[in-house]
């Protein structure tokens, strides 16, 4: 049975913290910032707000603009990897706030590759479970927040959420296929421990270069599509050097890859759903768009979709 | 066994991407002298691939390999 991308969501906190704060708090300069990372600036959340607090508000941003019922949900999947917690995860109280009270929760502590996996499985999910929201909610910033503030780290991360609605009623685009991947090896190269966040950034980067690229040449060359027939890439938004290094792979131009990190930061498994919701709001047309996200485990993969009409 | 000809080779690469002169010593680190950053390794490995004709799998793409014109150099004895 197909599966439907209906709408997104997103929610970004109102505080908006610039280069210039940073830099004076990490040593660095504003430019220099700019320069490694395509960041100008971030929201950071309000200390009493909480992951599950902006899940549902991108939930409810979500529902609105498909005008869909929440009492209709048959499955809610939460991505974040920021929260402090180990258990229950944020999908019990998403649930909860949301009302509801019987349909199965799940939680995908995943961090950046989390919203893709999520978008991937409920994908599989929605002929049996009906209507599933995806969710991504993450609070990076008490991880930054921690003295001395690491500059490698601190000025990348932002907080925000992002929700998509996956259902097997038509919709707009139709879900195509996936590539999924973990390497485990990676697996100390970036990693949260619930007060902070450690990273390498060398390894990182050399292996989100290389395999972004090639999941979504994976999954595009499932479906006899090239790259130059995209409309659009939807990336996890990490680092605007790294959307340029990709576009460059792929040989295709800057301007298909859409990118808003300038704007909030890297705020990890939402990131790619804050940016659909973005992209979807500029009444971007029709054509296949491809969903590719690297993080943490390291997790990775691609998955493709195109306009249902 | 090191390669003087590679060693030139490399060491033009890493100009190239890093737009400034490679260091005249083989065994210092180009990541912690600053001469290339995290975003120049792909461009490095790349530049690689290509003129040498080698295809470097996901599994060897450790930084440590790359962190020096020695250990390219070292990498390349190995693989080519």
């Amino acid at each position: 049975m197909p599966a439907y991308l209906h709408a997104f969501g997103s929610h970004l906190p109102d505080r908006v913290v610039t280069n210039a704060e940073l830099a004076e708090r990490t040593g660095k300069t504003a430019e220099w910032i700019e320069s490694a990372s395509g960041i100008q600036e971030r929201r950071w959340a309000a200390p009493e707000t909480s992951i599950a607090a902006m899940g549902v508000a991108a939930a409810e941003s979500c529902l609105k603009t498909a005008g869909f019922p929440t009492n209709k949900i048959g499955m809610l999947i939460v991505a974040s990897g920021s929260g402090a917690r180990g258990f229950p995860g944020p999908a019990a109280a998403i649930a909860d706030r949301l009302c509801l009270l019987s349909v199965p929760a799940i939680d995908l502590p995943m961090a950046s590759a989390g919203s893709l996996f999520g978008l991937a499985l409920a994908m599989r999910l929605t002929e049996t479970y009906g209507d599933i929201l995806v969710v991504a909610s993450e609070k990076m910033s008490p991880l930054c927040e921690t003295e001395p503030l690491d500059p490698n780290t601190a000025i990348l991360f932002g907080d925000g959420a992002g929700a998509a609605l996956v259902s097997s009623r038509p919709g707009r685009w139709r879900m195509l296929d996936a590539a999924l991947h973990t390497d485990g090896q990676y697996r100390e190269d970036l990693v949260c421990d619930g007060t902070s966040l450690r990273m390498n950034g060398l390894t990182v980067i050399l292996q989100a270069a290389r395999k972004i690229p090639a999941s979504i040449e994976e999954v595009l060359a499932r479906q006899s599509l090239s790259a130059q027939q995209v409309t659009a890439f939807l990336l996890h938004q990490a680092n605007l050097n790294l959307l340029t290094r990709v576009a460059k792979a792929l040989n295709v131009g800057p301007e298909k890859v859409f990118a808003n990190v300038q704007r909030y930061g890297n705020t990890s498994s939402a990131s790619m759903l804050i940016a659909a919701t973005e992209w979807a709001d500029t009444n971007p047309g029709k054509g296949p768009i491809v969903f590719s996200a690297f993080g943490a485990g390291f997790h990775w993969g691609a998955l493709a979709a195109d306009s249902a009409d | 066994m090191s390669d003087l000809s590679r060693q030139q080779r490399l060491r033009k690469l890493v100009q190239e991407v890093a737009g400034k002169p490679a260091p005249e010593d083989e065994q210092e680190s180009l990541f912690e002298s600053g001469l290339l950053d995290s975003f120049a390794l792909p461009d490095l490995v790349s530049a690689i691939e290509k003129e040498f004709a080698i295809k470097v799998p996901d599994s060897d793409l450790n930084p440590r390999k790359f962190d020096s014109i020695a250990r390219m150099d070292a990498y390349l004895a190995d693989h080519m």
